[in-house]
């Protein structure tokens, strides 16, 4: 079949493009940086940055058909009647798929199954798919959708999650999607001093640059293959087959150009029409979406309001937190009991609080779907308790970093879960480092340099009107899955006459996934030449790129299966020798023996050679938290602390991060370059949590859904990002004890941020994004 | 898509096919297209037309050819003749956009975001039509920007004249952030000595530029035209309530937060526009 023979030919160029790019920089004559903790290139940095990178929207195959999608103009609605004939009969449309087209299971989810695949007796969201269509011209299948005729009878949105638990039902499966009680310790216990704070977090949205896109390919044995950008493709593959009705071997999901995802991407209920339309009529089907498509599809960060209340002692230790915590799941459940989680269970932050009494739900409305973005969950918590650490602060007289040392948790403490921290918690260190770190110069102090002002270069802000703001955040996150998800992934590693594979389906999103899997390879096995083959749901699945676990689980699995790779290399030298291989070391591309007897070079041991092995790598297990949210739910904890430095005009409200200075535990550096430009870039997505980022959403329907109006951080608005110090405490149970480096600083970047800018102004500053009018403050307070 | 070399040209291309639209920059027009809200039959592409790329002098006064890009607007030679308008191009978005967008596409997009707009207002420009057949007709920038004159079929801007003060002037914009953003207010103010007045247009608050005609009026009755030209930071202060009380109305019982901030933001950015332009 020709789509066929052309889809194969697609993923031709992209392995090409990604074995071309990795080889170059090694064919060089200079010493090229390999193994693990140096800054190894990632393979594809050439690629995308010559624009010649094949990313999902460029897939292309003989004769395919493009795909739109109709999705709901209203928030909640009830549909009466759909007709597509109008649609039909448009020259060019092959196919109009709706909820009745539907083979397999109707609806789907990533934990629970309570999304359908095309809204058939209610739309919940704005933007929600309700039919797609298939057509020669890609303006053809859009103008055939916009052809499609639905009846809506309109009913009331439920916006405000607060009014969630009294109104109708939104979803048979009731507005409740989560409720954790967290009881710990004893609730008549009190404190001399009680701060109280009621703090509302924004709706930031992944915004991925590249929107998503995907090709489906129909088998000629009726299944299907879709190429997508998928982060998680064995559960795609999954719900995909469900869906279709086909047994999971018939459809395979190939990953191929993912733009760098923070999120999950590539939405099952984008690739869902696609299969859909491919089967349907037995060609190739392109789906692009429109970055307008894309803010209403795919998911967003959990708008949360939460309520706090605070005792400490007299010298500032804390007795007792109590909290509610409200996340706004959208219309459906999606990953959110998993943020809720772990709202609940960080809802006191990196402290050590003797009595905690968290409530938490996770409720649906009519507003845009929220999911897993990374930091979901602790995110939100962070700005709301270290806005309470600034209160008690405040209240007591005493220098806030100096509280928040009085009360930080170390190896050995116990959360508010009953989980005792088992793995390294240098709290206090980090927050020592970013503390005693000079502090940026004042603008008097350095006349020579031209000194950046809020609102911008040549912009309206006036020295006079602007104070500077110091604060500090500190944040925790956990890392894998949490609540007793089965942690697995499988790696294969190949070395055919030197020269290494990896196979692994773990999805690099841009974290470094496959770079990491080169200097694994390399640092075992001694070889140079390692690429990573492209990932498909073919290999043994992985797991969803998120919570730094391929760093963790794939990267332990790789490890492994190196090693036993070197193991069937080495044996056969060892019985010779009369030694275990364990006296032999691979060093510098040679092999030698203990005493220096024996030596050889790698390539000469392994030329000719074809050595295969498979591992895998399962963390130990965890526990759901009970019904007093007690358990030992979290497999490990990563750690941040930052100073924030901002400048505020306090009488237009504008801010301009300075600068923030960052200390994090990070358990080993395994690609210095690499972690720093994952810090950098958390760091700047937390500025835009903290200042600008926010979809807004009128009586549930998305306002400006355009990188226009979604306003993200500029170069101009990325502080410069001081990494202070990187503690190197290696976690014993992760595999080279390595922790996950991005999502903590999306954590606590914004509670830095809130925290300098209450300094700044004396304003409260208890919503994210800050809005100006919040930053106002007058000139003598 | 056509491409004339020059007005005349184009302006025909207009009336040949009715139904085609101009495109200078593009920086809104294909924005629109590409969100699928537009789908025009056909374009007229004005990018080729080299006679409204500069601009020259006219008794006072300086046309200005309506496509000049906000880039070369932004020029040191452009600044020192029309310092405002030079800076509103400057801070008129991220380069890509400025090197595309033209003086005439954002008078004809007529956002209330433009940041060219307050300038223009404040600056009285005087917008030279061109018409089917060489017809020419002159109309006040802030006519079409109320929507009291429209651009007729087949009609394009060609100038815009504005008069040369040599006095300083001033643009100054509120955004959301430290990078290109789109304005939250704007004010475009500018001194014009032979006439002893002080003009000044507030923008994006309301669908087109306003004047505090009252507020301009009052304060350069104060001013001491003749020697320093100097205000006490009280007539500054009460100046940027007074542009402010008069762009920013109540809209109702308890006055909206919102509006407060805004009116707060419109205060403050009158009073340094007025503080810059008086001591530079």
């Amino acid at each position: 079949m020709s789509g066929h023979d052309a889809a194969t030919a697609t993923t031709t160029v992209s392995i090409s493009a990604g074995a071309s790019a990795a080889a170059a920089p090694e064919a060089g004559e200079q010493e090229v940086p390999r193994g693990i903790g140096a800054s190894v290139p990632a393979a594809d940095t050439r690629a995308k940055s010559e624009g010649t990178f094949p990313y999902a929207a460029d897939l292309w195959a003989e004769g395919l058909l493009w795909a739109a999608v109709l999705r709901s103009p209203h928030a909640h609605a009830r549909i009466l009647s759909i007709d597509t004939s109008a649609a039909a009969a448009m020259p060019g449309v092959r196919a109009v798929v709706t909820h009745a087209d539907v083979p397999g299971a109707t609806t789907h989810g990533r934990r629970i199954a309570d999304r359908p695949v095309f809204a058939h007796d209610v739309v919940r969201h704005h933007g929600e798919p309700i039919a797609a269509v298939a057509a020669d011209h890609p303006d053809t299948a859009r103008l055939a959708a916009a052809a499609i005729a639905v009846e809506y009878e309109l009913l009331e949105a439920v916006t405000d999650p607060e009014q969630s638990f009294g109104a109708p039902a939104l979803h048979p499966d009731g507005n409740l999607i989560r409720h954790i009680p967290l009881r710990y310790g004893d609730p008549e216990a009190t404190g001399e001093v009680v701060v109280e704070g009621l703090y509302r977090i924004g709706r930031q949205d992944p915004a991925p640059i590249g929107a998503e896109a995907g090709l489906a390919v129909p088998r000629p044995d009726g299944g299907v293959e879709i190429y997508t950008a998928s982060t998680d493709p064995h559960l795609d593959r999954d719900l995909a087959a469900a869906c279709f009705g086909l047994e999971p071997d018939r459809v395979r999901v190939v990953v191929t150009g993912v733009p760098g995802a923070t999120a999950d991407r590539e939405d099952a209920a984008f690739q869902l029409p696609l299969g859909l339309l491919a089967l349907r009529t037995g060609y190739p089907v392109k789906l692009a979406a429109t970055r307008e498509e894309s803010f209403l599809g795919h998911t967003h960060r959990h708008p949360t309001l939460l309520r706090y209340r605070h005792h400490a002692d007299a010298e500032g230790r804390l007795v007792k937190v109590e909290a509610q915590i409200l996340m706004d799941a959208g219309a459906y459940a999606d990953s959110s009991s998993e943020s809720l989680a772990a709202a609940v269970a960080f809802a006191c932050g990196p402290y050590v609080v003797p009595h905690a009494f968290v409530e938490g739900w996770a409720v649906r409305t009519n507003n845009p779907p929220s999911g897993h973005v990374r930091g979901e969950g602790a995110m939100q918590v962070c700005a709301a308790y270290e806005g309470q650490m600034d209160k008690l602060a405040a209240a007591l007289g005493i220098d806030g970093a100096e509280l928040r040392l009085r009360n930080v948790l170390a190896t050995g403490d116990l959360l508010p879960t009953g989980q005792t921290v088992t793995c390294p918690a240098p709290v206090a260190e980090l927050l020592r480092a970013v503390r005693d770190f000079e502090l940026p110069s004042l603008p008097k102090d350095t006349p020579e340099e031209e000194w950046l002002l809020p609102g911008g270069p040549e912009g309206a802000g006036e020295p006079g009107a602007v104070r500077r703001g110091v604060g500090y955040g500190v944040g925790m996150v956990h890392m894998l899955g949490a609540e007793g998800t089965d942690e697995v992934s499988t790696a294969t590693v190949k070395v055919v006459d030197g020269a290494a594979t990896v196979i692994c389906a773990a999805v690099d999103t841009g974290q470094g996934f496959s770079t990491l899997a080169r200097q694994i390879v390399q640092e075992v096995l001694g070889v140079d030449e390692v690429v990573t083959a492209p990932v498909d749901t073919d290999q043994p699945p992985a797991g969803p790129a998120a919570h730094g676990r391929h760093t963790w689980v794939s990267g332990g699995a790789v490890e492994r299966a190196a090693k036993m790779v070197r193991t069937q290399l080495l044996q056969p030298m060892a019985h010779k020798l009369g030694m275990s291989t364990e006296l032999l070391q691979i060093q510098d591309g040679r092999i030698t023996s203990y005493d220096g007897a024996f030596s050889t070079t790698v390539a000469e041991a392994m030329a000719g050679k074809e050595l295969w092995a498979t591992a895998q790598c399962r963390p130990h297990p965890t526990e759901p938290l009970d019904g007093d949210g007690q358990g030992d739910a979290f497999v490990g904890l990563a750690f941040c602390a930052i100073r924030a430095v901002v400048d505020v005009d306090i009488e237009l409200g504008s801010v301009r991060v300075v600068e923030l200075a960052v200390a994090q535990d990070v358990g080993r550096i395994l690609n210095p370059r690499q972690l720093e430009a994952r810090i950098e870039a958390g760091v700047t997505q937390g500025v835009g949590a903290a200042l600008s980022e926010n979809l807004r959403s009128v009586s549930g329907l998305v306002r400006h859904p355009d990188l226009t109006g979604y306003a993200l951080p500029t170069s101009l608005d990325a502080p410069v990002v001081r990494i202070v110090k990187l503690v190197e405490e290696r976690d014993v149970v992760a595999p080279f004890g390595a922790k996950a480096a991005s999502a903590i600083p999306v954590v606590t970047a914004p509670a830095a941020v809130a925290s300098a800018v209450r300094a700044a102004t004396g304003r409260p500053v208890n919503r994210l994004p800050i809005r100006p009018s919040a930053a106002v403050a007058t000139p003598n307070s | 898509m056509t491409l004339p070399a020059s007005l005349d040209e184009a302006v025909a291309a207009l009336a040949a096919m009715p139904a085609a639209v101009p495109v200078a920059g593009g920086t809104d027009l294909m924005a629109s297209v590409n969100a699928g809200l537009l789908r025009p039959a056909a374009l007229v592409g004005l990018g080729r037309i080299n006679e409204i790329r500069g601009w020259q002098y006219q008794d006072g006064h300086a046309l200005l050819g309506a496509g000049l890009t906000h880039a070369r607007m932004g020029r040191p030679d452009f600044a020192a003749l029309i310092p405002a308008l030079a800076a509103a191009a400057r801070a008129a978005g991220p380069p890509q956009i400025r090197n595309a967008g033209t003086l005439g596409g954002n008078i004809a997009t007529a956002a209330p975001t433009g940041d060219a707009l307050p300038v223009l207002a404040a600056l009285e420009a005087v917008l030279v039509i061109h018409g089917p057949g060489g017809s020419r007709r002159e109309i006040p920038v802030s006519y079409l920007l109320a929507g009291r004159e429209m651009l007729r079929p087949g009609e394009l801007i060609g100038f815009v004249r504005v008069p040369l003060l040599h006095a300083p002037q001033v643009f100054l914009k509120a955004t959301g952030r430290t990078g290109p953003g789109r304005a939250v207010a704007s004010v475009g103010l500018v001194l014009d000595p032979a006439r002893r007045g002080v003009r000044c247009a507030i923008g994006a608050v309301a669908p087109m530029p306003l004047r505090p005609l009252e507020a301009e009026q009052w304060v350069a009755s104060l001013i001491d035209w003749d020697g320093g030209r100097t205000l006490a930071p009280e007539a500054l202060e009460a100046f940027g309530e007074y542009v402010a009380a008069a762009c920013v109305p109540d809209q109702g019982e308890p006055v909206a937060p919102g509006v407060l901030h805004l009116r707060r933001t419109v205060a403050v950015l009158a009073r340094r526009a007025l503080g810059r332009a008086l001591s530079s």
